[in-house]
């Protein structure tokens, strides 16, 4: 029970721009669920992958059953018998479901670069029946919802037989009841002495299935506490340190003004289906929801990134067609994407040219030069205003921190003079004090007229900032919350309030959890 | 009752998917050969579809290993040129050097494997996009060829038996060279289906930064796919070269585009994960209907052009529909 089967010391890891971990130590035993909590960007995840091998660490030690180890890349890992559970889902979408557990590893056939595809499906088909999974082993990856296939991947890491087990956020995306699975199939695997890393953002659980924490903030270590005995608020007091934004910013009081945006009856396909919601002036509007709830789908639709099936879009009361970014652009729309770095920005260039990439009719001249002299002069000026962290206007924005290119691309927007910006998880990978000026940032956008819709699959955030709360599950609306009556628990009723037909769709055995749900729709 | 509609959901799908594109394809291609018997009394004759099935050898082993590379979501502009290398390194075996035959064969497909693994290293190990790689191959072994050929070309003459290797017959009345695309497209397919190399191929191109996630040595089975693109064209330079009787150091580029329109014509998706080897057969044999229909119709070599490649985007193009519905 005792015996120490990961201990990492002294580990050091920087990423252009970011300190990821700075002297991070943790220890793993055999036997036990270790919860590793800190706020996003506190290196929790950064550090499970040095350990997985994905990223080989600056300076520091890993010991392994006592011996110190180099994990060179994610195959040593494996034979080390350790194995992790990514919060991206990291199947192979064209690849049956057998074909992604045994990826890798296949057995072989009669000759050795033959594949045993019988061998292959029937483990596969063991592995599920073992952890109760209704699932054919000869489906397609890509035919399976979000949650199957997290489930997918947690059958993938067991069939390693690994010792240690890292769940980088494994409830993510699923219901109550894949959760009371899922927790069966960590104690089982607690009793044959697995060590398990959990890392997870629903304290709540850590006391249901941990039995020891250990707090990370900053790419720091903390403290390891025993969960039976520590409350919540200790945790949580912990996670936040300086307390940095635990008051909750206040709030600009601006609710009966005028609807600046209207979205009625959306559809597309199964991502959309009858999404209907208003946004007020100077409102900030918070959509929760689990991955692949449709939260961006509805965002990238409202921007015309994405075509609709069916829907109509009103800007002050009038009906418009956006049926490309640039109509939405020339609307007064802005969105922030959760991939900056893809869709936000272009990060070889500089300041200057980011900020005017929205508008550049705005520094052209008659003969369409472009004025350069202008567009310094007003770069200049957002990031005076937003407190953007760089040399000069000439900083190429891959050199600057997380905080700071978000700043970039909402100097973008407003420089296009939006009134309407939708922020896709505005605060992912930035770090915790760039986090609270980016919520200053946003309270002041509203308090200055701007409305603001912030999708954010941080709860803790979303209640902090949101007037109104929009929850989404597999692509329909399933609740609306004032600022005042919200709570975790309420919004994650309404997250994972999923239609009484994919319930059956899917198997069996959820129906019994799709009757409750049933119950609440008829509630409300 | 929505239990009921929702387990068939799957089912069409699948049906949706795989099977309705090569049904697609294989439709396409008895259309344009329907097309063209009703056209001209001479399209449907022995001799003309003999012509036809070896217009489609080069081609089409040619298309059998790029099929693995797009497969992974890379590309291979080399492949033409390549062959020509092939060619000319068997003739200078044979010619120059006076060695057997089948050292002549094993010559030029290891000639061909050398190339696509200078190409895998330059992908995998330097990160050089695979445009850019095979584009810098193609040029090298266009130009090697003609520098060790001498820019002319060299004659398979002191070896008679080298001919009849592809425009013997062996089985029925059906050229050599045909068979050797059958039990190659055969072979690509075992390949592809049931072994590791090809396993992996679809992995990396479905997600290859999860397939490496999974400990899959990406560097290396890239590589391996390159390599075996190399072979393919190793194998088609011994078919040309045996089919004209001759090394032809300046014939070899436009095969690559040629290749990879078959590839995708027969379904294989540019962005990876998804294709097959029979898609791939059917996407040749269309191209080089194609052109002997339109030949036999008098229509002019330009105009030819301009209909495969109007194909192609079609081709593409349904695909793109089929997929935005699903």
């Amino acid at each position: 029970m005792d015996t120490v089967l990961v201990k990492m010391e002294g580990i050091d890891k920087s990423f252009p721009g970011v300190r990821a971990l700075i002297n991070a130590q943790f220890e793993l035993r055999a036997g036990e669920v270790h919860a590793l909590v800190g706020e996003n960007g506190a290196g929790k995840s950064t550090l499970m992958k040095i350990l997985s091998g994905i990223y080989t660490k600056d300076a520091g030690h890993i010991y392994y059953l006592g011996e110190e180890t180099e994990i060179d890349g994610p195959r040593e890992a494996q034979h080390l018998g350790i194995s992790m559970i990514h919060q991206e889902l990291n199947l192979m979408p064209h690849l049956t479901l057998a074909q992604n557990v045994f990826i890798g590893r296949e057995p072989r056939g009669a000759l050795p670069f033959m594949l045993d595809e019988r061998k292959i499906n029937a483990q596969t088909e063991a592995l599920f029946e073992r952890m109760n999974l209704r699932l054919n082993p000869g489906t397609k990856a890509s035919e399976l919802t979000v949650a199957k296939q997290q489930m997918v991947e947690i059958a993938k890491a067991l069939s390693f037989d690994s010792q240690v087990l890292i769940m980088d956020e494994p409830t993510a995306a699923l219901t109550n009841a894949e959760i009371d699975e899922l927790f069966r199939i960590i104690r089982d695997l607690r009793s044959k002495g697995v060590g398990i890393v959990y890392i997870s953002h629903r304290l709540e659980e850590l006391k249901q299935i941990c039995d020891r924490i250990t707090v990370m903030r900053d790419g720091q270590y903390v403290d390891t506490v025993d969960a039976a005995s520590i409350p919540i608020d200790r945790i949580i007091s912990m996670m936040v340190g300086r307390t940095i934004y635990e008051s909750a910013p206040e709030l600009p009081e601006n609710r009966d003004t005028e609807t600046v945006l209207e979205v009625r009856n959306l559809n597309r396909g199964k991502e959309l289906i009858d999404v209907n919601f208003s946004l007020k002036k100077g409102e900030i509007l918070g959509f929760a929801g689990l991955m692949g709830a449709g939260r961006t789908e509805v965002a990238r639709a409202i921007f015309g990134a994405d075509p609709v099936d069916s829907g109509e879009i009103y800007l002050y009361g009038k009906r418009v067609g956006i049926h490309h970014p640039r109509t939405a652009v020339q609307n007064g729309l802005g969105y922030l994407s959760e991939d900056r770095k893809r869709y936000g920005l272009a990060t070889g260039l500089n300041v200057e040219i980011n900020n005017a990439l929205a508008s550049m009719g705005q520094f052209l001249s008659s003969v369409g030069v472009v004025n350069d002299s202008k567009m310094e002069e007003r770069a200049e000026q957002y990031v005076e205003t937003l407190a953007i962290k760089t040399p000069s206007v000439n900083q190429l924005v891959k050199n600057l921190s997380g905080g700071n290119q978000q700043k970039v691309v909402i100097g973008k927007w407003l420089t296009a003079d939006s009134d309407i910006l939708i922020f896709d998880e505005p605060t992912r990978g930035i770090d915790v004090g760039a986090k609270s000026e980016i919520y200053h940032l946003l309270n002041e956008l509203a308090g200055q007229g701007k409305s603001i819709i912030m999708i954010s699959s941080e709860l803790p955030e979303i209640l902090r900032m949101s007037h109104r709360i929009i929850v989404m599950c597999e692509g329909r609306i399933t609740g609306e919350l004032d600022a005042t009556e919200a709570t975790q628990e309420r919004i994650m009723t309404y997250a994972t309030m999923r239609s009484v037909l994919t319930d059956q769709d899917d198997d069996n055995h959820s129906t019994d959890d799709a009757a409750p749900a049933a119950v609440t729709v008829s509630q409300k | 009752m929505a239990s009921a509609a929702t387990t068939a959901a799957p089912r069409q799908s699948i049906l949706r998917s795989d099977a309705a594109q090569k049904l697609l394809a294989f439709g396409a291609l008895i259309l344009i050969f329907a097309f063209f018997s009703f056209a001209s009394p001479v399209f449907f004759t022995w001799e003309n579809i003999k012509g036809i099935l070896l217009a489609t050898a080069v081609n089409g082993i040619l298309a059998l290993g790029v099929t693995f590379i797009i497969i992974t979501a890379g590309i291979d502009l080399s492949v033409g040129t390549v062959m020509t290398l092939c060619a000319v390194m068997t003739g200078v075996a044979i010619t120059n050097l006076g060695l057997p035959i089948p050292v002549g064969i094993l010559v030029s497909l290891l000639t061909g494997i050398a190339a696509g693994s200078v190409n895998g290293f330059f992908i995998s190990r330097m990160g050089i996009p695979p445009f850019i790689a095979t584009l810098g191959m193609m040029m090298m072994a266009r130009g090697l060829a003609l520098v060790i050929s001498g820019v002319k070309p060299i004659y398979f003459n002191d070896a008679p038996g080298f001919r009849n290797l592809t425009m013997g017959t062996l089985v029925a009345d059906i050229p050599n060279a045909v068979i050797i695309l059958f039990v190659a497209a055969i072979i690509a397919a075992f390949i592809l289906g049931k072994t590791v190399l090809g396993r992996y191929a679809v992995a990396m191109g479905s997600n290859e930064e999860a397939t490496r996630l999974s400990g899959v040595n990406v560097a290396n089975w890239k590589t391996a796919v390159y390599a075996l693109g190399g072979f393919f064209s190793g194998l088609a330079g011994v078919v040309i070269a045996s089919r004209l009787n001759s090394a032809q150091p300046a014939l070899g580029m436009g095969y690559e585009l040629d290749a990879i329109a078959a590839v995708v014509i027969g379904g294989t998706s540019l962005s990876g994960g998804q294709g097959t080897i029979l898609g791939t057969v059917i996407g040749a044999f269309i191209i080089s209907t194609l052109t002997n229909g339109l030949r036999i119709l008098s229509v002019p070599q330009e105009w030819q052009m301009v209909v495969t490649g109007a194909i192609v985007i079609l081709a593409v193009y349904l695909d793109i529909v089929r997929r935005r519905r699903q």
